[in-house]
This record gives structure tokens, C-alpha cells and sequence, in this order.
């Protein structure tokens, strides 16, 4: 087992018609993603590295019956590409666009909330680094060479920061269940809260590693879920402490919540939570042997 | 993106906003005409730069006769306006916006701000106008007033009226707030703003509603379906490395120490940035190349890394993914090559193709310090850069 995804689940990309698309694919295909079909609108019936390609999600499920998506179009139509997989009966999707405009992110928000849940769509992303479960597949753009298979869980915002946890994890002789890059946009489809609960119900993951930072309310969340429902140890680094207070024009974000967006906060809150932390980005491979080694 | 404040009020205009009589100056003497023009008996002369806190430093005053405005007007243009919400150098003063003056009764705060908790758009407003959000926030929590707007219905005159009612405005000024407020949200959702703020939102003595004064800022990411708001970027507000940055698709934030960084993303600039105050150093600047980077725009990082003069030593801390460490090592070659370094290079390549990267900087035989962990480059930078330092002095 593992989160999300595993060696079988039929996938297809949307954008696979761009250079952009065809990188990943290959890349994906390489380490064994069972990628089944693309999708670029105008060119329904060609192929791209063996793979058929479909005018539209519907064309692409209704044929191949792929369940998740790989999302690699450029910002202006991202929010429209995300919306029409949770409309043609994708469940999972990633999406790794960086700089989809904020208010199409609130728009396909709520666009997936008129979907009963069980055929809501899950969506990882935007702006992430995708899913990698080491030695099965890989749905997203990370450097798949630095992960060994094993038990530690890895969430984070940042991308980069997520294979730094990584290669920190391998170098101490312990290897990743499943990594998720959620992204560092404002608005995103999953939070902390959401991977951590599937971590927690997954029986191949034995420890996780959460990797913060400062700005919004998905710390606090998590902590919040950590100190109730987690079982399992879990270790968090917040990155961004230290960083100058935002000093352009105008603060009336800052006022929604007072107290709990400056990385030190949140640092305060998941060790009160009971979250194992890291004081320093180097010191993550350290803490997770400590937190599955409490003796 | 932020704009100024007489472009603000334009926009907001635009939506129904009512806002004071005024006319923009870029000297003195067209200052003085754009008091004559508007007419009345007193004015208010504002230096338009991108800060708040302008009245504090001494940016906006009240002028009753023509001449005081030219004298006022005379003595803004071409100072670096020293607010508490400017970094250090402060900013010019470019233009002015020269405006007639409104005698207040009452002022009120009104601000519209993304909300990431809820996902929607908020309203914030408080009875305490005319003073900072963060002043209100400290001294009188209480007076705050939320009201989260559903993006898919936009907002309902129930609940301006509610913030209205609120916020304690009388009746017979009622119809107008709605409005204000309506037009406030229009705006800040068709344009995709990230914040809207008029401070104060003020009812005159002789009974209007003014937005006496307004700010706006602007999500970048959606700037490519506004092109006249992009139009508004003003580059003399910016720092000239930012705005290098900027036209070269880099993101640049410039700090006060001597070791310059350049790295992929935003969380691996914040940890490079704590390594490196963890070893005692500190950074000049950090460069963010982003993702998928041609070896051009990593030369290009390199080359904007060197107009500053504080630099010790170079670290290139890359964690590649969707970039390729090859082309980071050849934009490193390019650059390095051309117009050789004076000060250490500390490399550290990571992730997607980094057997090719560091066969690259190999070959090229380029004097230059690697490190493999996190840890080992930040600390070989900020060694690098304490050695640089010696040696200057012993030499000089």
C-alpha cells in the first residue's frame, strides 16, 4: 500500500500535446506510470510517445477508463482543465501550474464542491510537486533518482523542500512510503490535514514528515489533527523564520488571523501539538530517526 | 502589483466609488494649476509613492492657498519618502496628486482582502478609520467587522447594508455606503485584485461619502487579462534589481549581507536563508530562478547577482526537479566564463540530471567550492565569504 496511487492506476495527462507535457511524460513512463491516454484538445486521434491522445477528459475516460490526471497546462486555462477532469469522472488529479490567478482557484473550489463527495474529485496542487510513491509510480515532476522505497510519509508546501526531506531521509538508511508536494499557492485542493489522514489510515507508513511554512491557516489545522487523531509520530520543519514581516502597502490580511501565520508561531503550535520539530531544514533526517527511535 | 493612489481612485471610480475632486502634478508649478483648476478653498497635496504611512513621513499636507501648494509640491518631488512601511531607503517622489479637500464629519475603515481560510473574499471594516489596519487590529479588535462574501452569487446588498448598519453610518447616508461597498467588491473581484483599502471611507460635513484615500494591489498571476492595469506597474517605486529581476523572470529580494544566493523556489530559499544565519552570515540577496530555467536565465541570475557590492562569495544551492542540473551548469560556465569572478563560487547541484550537471563544471575547470548537503554549502559560503573579507583587508 501506499497513498493515492499505486502501480495500476490508469492515468492520463491533460497538456500532453506541449514540450512541457511530453518531458514529464517521459518521465513518468520511465519510472512506470501506467499512463494510458492525453488530452489535447484539436488533436484527438494522434499520439505522443505511443500514447493515443483524446480531444477531451470525457473522450479519454469513456475509452480508456483512466481514473487520475496529470495536469501540466499553462495558467490561463489550468482552472478550466482542472474543472473539466472533475466534471468527466477523474478522482484524482495533480496539478503543477504555477501562477493560476487566485480567483480561478476560488472559482474551481467551489466548482468541485457541487459534486456529491463520493465522486468529488480529489485535487493535489496547483503549483506542487505532485506524488511519488518510490518503486511503484509517480504522478508529478520530482527527481524520482533520490527516492528509496520505505516507511516514512512526506507532506509538504514546498516542492524543493520536499526532496531535500527526502534525500535527508535516504541518507539515514530510511526510505519514503509516499511524497506529496500540495504547493505554496494561497489556494490549494489539499491540505496537510487531508495527506495526513490518509498517512494516518496507511499501513506501510510508519512516520511523516510535515514541511510548513509562514502565511495561512493549514499549520494550525494539522496541528489540531495531529494532537486528536494521529497515532503516528510526526516530525515538521516551518520554513521561513526570520523572514522581514511583509512591508508593502496595506496589512488587512494580516488582521484575519492575528496570531498564527509567522513561522515561529507555527513551529510553537506543532510542537505543542506533539510533533516532533526540526529547528533547522539540515536537521529533518536526524529528527525523523529520533521519532521512530524514541528510545 | 501595487498601484498609486490617484489610480486607484480612478479605478474605483469607475465602479461608482465617490472620490475627492483632483488632478495628478510632476512639477511644482503644475501642482499649483491643478488647485486653480479644481477649485475651492483648500486642498490636499500627496505625494504618490508605493508605501503606506505617507502622512506620518511628512508625504500629504493640508495647503489653503496656491502657493502653499506650490511650496509643498516644490519640496516632495525628487525626496526619498522615509515611511515605516518602506525598506530603509524609502521611496521617490515622483509624482503628486494634488486634491480638493474634504472636511470630515466621520471616517470609517473599509477593506476587501482574500481570505485563505474560507476561500472566499472578505469584507473588513471598522468605525476607527484614518489609522492603520494593524493600529485597529492592536487597539480596538473589537471594532473590526467580517463579512465573507460567496464568490459564486459575488456580494448581496443585505450584506453591505449589514456592514453599513455596522459600522454605525446614518441612515440617510445608507443607499450611498451599499453602494461604496458594492462597487468596492466589483472592482476588487473583475480585476483581480488582491486587496482593496479606503481609509478613511469619510461622510463630509456637508453629507457625502468620500474615499478620501485608497490603495489596491493586484494579482500578478492574473495581470495577463488586464493589460491596462498592468500598464499602471510604476518602476521607479521598485528597487532597480527588482525590477531587473522582474523583466527577466526572476523574483529578487535584497537583504543587507554579503553572500549572494541563487536557488530554486521559494521554500529553499527560506532554508538556505536560515543555514546561513545559523552559521552566522547573512545574505546580500536571494535570486529565484523558478522552475524549468534555460543555462541564459541562470547567467542572467548570476550576472544581476553581481550588481551588488556587498558580495563575499556566490552560492548556487539548486534542488532540481523540473529544472535540469546541466543547463544550471552550463548557465554557470556561460556566465562565469565570460566576465570571470572576483569573489568564491560555491555550487551545490541536486535532483533531476545532476551526474550531467557536475560533469559539466568538472570539465570546465572553473575554480569553485562543491558541496553536497544542504548543511556543507551554506556553511562553506558563509567561510568563503569571512576568508574574503580577510584577505581584502590584508591586501588593501
Amino acid at each position: 500500500m501506499s497513498i493515492l496511487i499505486n502501480a495500476d492506476t490508469p492515468v492520463l495527462m491533460q497538456g500532453l500535446g506541449s514540450r512541457t507535457g511530453e518531458f514529464h511524460c517521459k518521465e513518468m513512463l520511465n519510472y512506470g506510470t501506467n499512463i494510458v491516454a492525453g488530452v489535447s484538445p484539436g488533436k484527438g486521434g494522434q499520439s505522443v510517445l505511443g500514447i493515443p491522445l483524446f480531444n477531451t477528459v470525457k473522450d479519454a475516460v469513456g475509452a480508456t477508463g483512466a481514473t487520475a490526471s496529470m495536469i501540466t497546462v499553462p495558467p490561463p486555462t489550468a482552472a478550466d482543465a482542472i474543472m473539466e477532469a472533475a466534471d468527466s469522472g477523474i478522482t484524482l488529479a495533480v496539478s503543477v501550474t504555477d501562477g493560476i490567478p487566485a480567483q480561478d482557484m476560488i472559482k474551481v473550489k467551489r466548482y468541485m464542491r457541487m459534486y456529491r463527495s463520493e465522486r468529488r474529485m480529489r485535487l493535489i496542487g496547483p503549483n506542487c510537486s505532485g506524488i511519488i510513491n518510490p518503486g511503484k509510480t509517480m504522478l508529478g515532476i520530482m527527481p524520482s533518482a533520490i527516492y528509496t522505497a520505505g516507511n516514512v510519509g512526506i507532506v509538504s508546501r514546498s516542492g524543493t523542500l520536499g526532496y531535500e526531506a527526502a534525500l535527508q531521509i535516504g541518507d539515514r538508511g530510511f526510505g519514503v512510503s509516499s511524497s506529496v508536494g500540495i504547493g505554496g499557492d494561497p489556494i490549494v485542493g489539499s491540505t496537510f490535514h487531508d495527506i495526513l489522514q490518509l498517512f494516518e489510515a496507511d499501513d506501510d507508513t510508519h512516520a511523516v514528515v510535515l514541511i510548513g511554512e509562514i502565511g495561512g491557516p493549514q499549520e494550525a489545522d494539522a496541528a489540531r489533527y495531529i494532537s486528536e487523531s494521529m497515532s503516528k509520530p510526526v516530525v515538521a520543519y516551518v520554513a521561513g523564520r526570520g523572514t522581514r514581516r511583509n512591508q508593502t502597502m496595506g496589512h488587512a490580511g494580516a488582521i484575519i488571523s492575528a496570531f498564527g501565520d509567522s513561522a515561529d508561531e507555527k513551529q510553537q503550535i506543532l510542537r505543542d501539538s506533539g510533533a516532533f520539530i526540526a529547528p533547522l531544514p539540515c536537521d529533518i533526517g536526524a529528527t525523523v530517526v529520533a521519532a521512530l527511535n524514541p528510545n | 502589483m501595487d498601484i498609486h493612489e490617484y489610480q486607484s481612485k480612478e479605478l474605483l471610480a469607475g465602479f461608482g466609488v465617490n472620490v475627492p475632486k483632483g488632478g495628478l502634478a510632476y512639477s511644482p508649478e503644475q501642482a499649483a494649476y491643478r488647485a486653480r483648476e479644481i477649485g475651492g478653498a483648500g486642498w490636499v497635496v500627496k505625494a504618490q509613492v508605493h508605501s503606506g504611512g505617507r502622512a506620518k513621513a511628512g508625504g500629504i499636507k493640508v495647503c489653503q492657498d496656491e502657493e502653499s501648494v506650490y511650496d509643498m509640491a516644490d519640496s516632495l518631488f525628487g525626496t526619498r519618502l522615509q515611511t515605516d512601511q518602506a525598506d530603509g531607503k524609502g521611496k521617490v517622489v515622483y509624482r503628486i496628486y494634488v486634491e480638493s479637500l474634504v472636511p470630515i464629519a466621520q471616517e470609517f475603515y473599509l477593506g476587501f482582502v482574500l481570505d485563505r481560510k474560507t476561500e472566499q473574499i472578505m469584507v473588513v471594516a471598522s468605525k476607527a478609520g484614518g489609522i492603520e489596519i494593524e493600529d485597529i487590529a492592536a487597539q480596538q479588535p473589537e471594532s473590526i467587522i467580517r463579512c465573507s462574501v460567496e464568490p459564486a452569487v459575488g456580494m448581496q446588498a443585505f450584506q453591505a447594508k449589514e456592514v453599513a448598519f455596522k459600522l454605525g453610518i446614518d441612515p440617510t447616508h445608507l443607499n450611498e455606503a451599499v453602494d461604496t461597498i458594492m462597487a468596492s467588491y466589483r472592482a476588487f473581484d473583475e480585476l483581480d485584485a488582491t486587496m482593496v483599502e479606503i481609509n478613511p471611507l469619510a461622510v463630509s460635513t456637508d453629507g457625502s461619502l468620500y474615499a478620501v484615500d485608497a490603495k489596491m494591489t493586484f494579482d500578478d498571476n492574473a495581470l495577463y487579462r488586464h493589460p491596462d492595469i498592468a500598464e499602471l506597474r510604476d518602476k521607479s517605486q521598485e528597487d532597480s534589481s527588482q525590477t531587473r529581476a522582474t523583466d527577466r523572470g526572476l523574483s529578487y529580494v535584497g537583504y543587507d549581507g554579503d553572500i549572494a544566493c541563487i536557488v530554486n523556489g521559494a521554500g529553499l530559499a527560506m532554508a538556505t536563508i536560515e543555514m546561513l544565519r545559523h552559521f552566522g552570515g547573512e545574505p546580500s540577496c536571494f535570486i529565484d530562478i523558478g522552475g524549468g530555467a534555460s543555462a541564459d536565465k541562470v547567467a542572467k541570475a548570476i550576472r544581476l547577482a553581481r550588481r551588488n557590492t556587498n558580495m563575499k562569495s556566490l552560492l548556487i544551492n539548486v534542488f532540481a526537479g523540473i529544472n535540469h542540473c546541466d543547463r544550471i551548469a552550463e548557465g554557470i560556465v556561460q556566465a562565469v566564463e565570460a566576465d570571470e569572478l572576483d569573489v568564491p563560487l560555491i555550487v551545490r547541484l541536486a535532483g533531476t540530471r545532476v551526474a550531467e550537471g557536475k560533469k559539466i563544471l568538472s570539465k570546465s575547470g572553473l575554480p569553485l567550492v562543491r558541496g553536497d548537503s544542504l548543511e556543507e554549502v551554506t556553511q562553506r559560503a558563509v567561510t568563503a565569504a569571512r576568508r574574503f573579507k580577510s584577505v581584502k583587508k590584508k591586501s588593501t
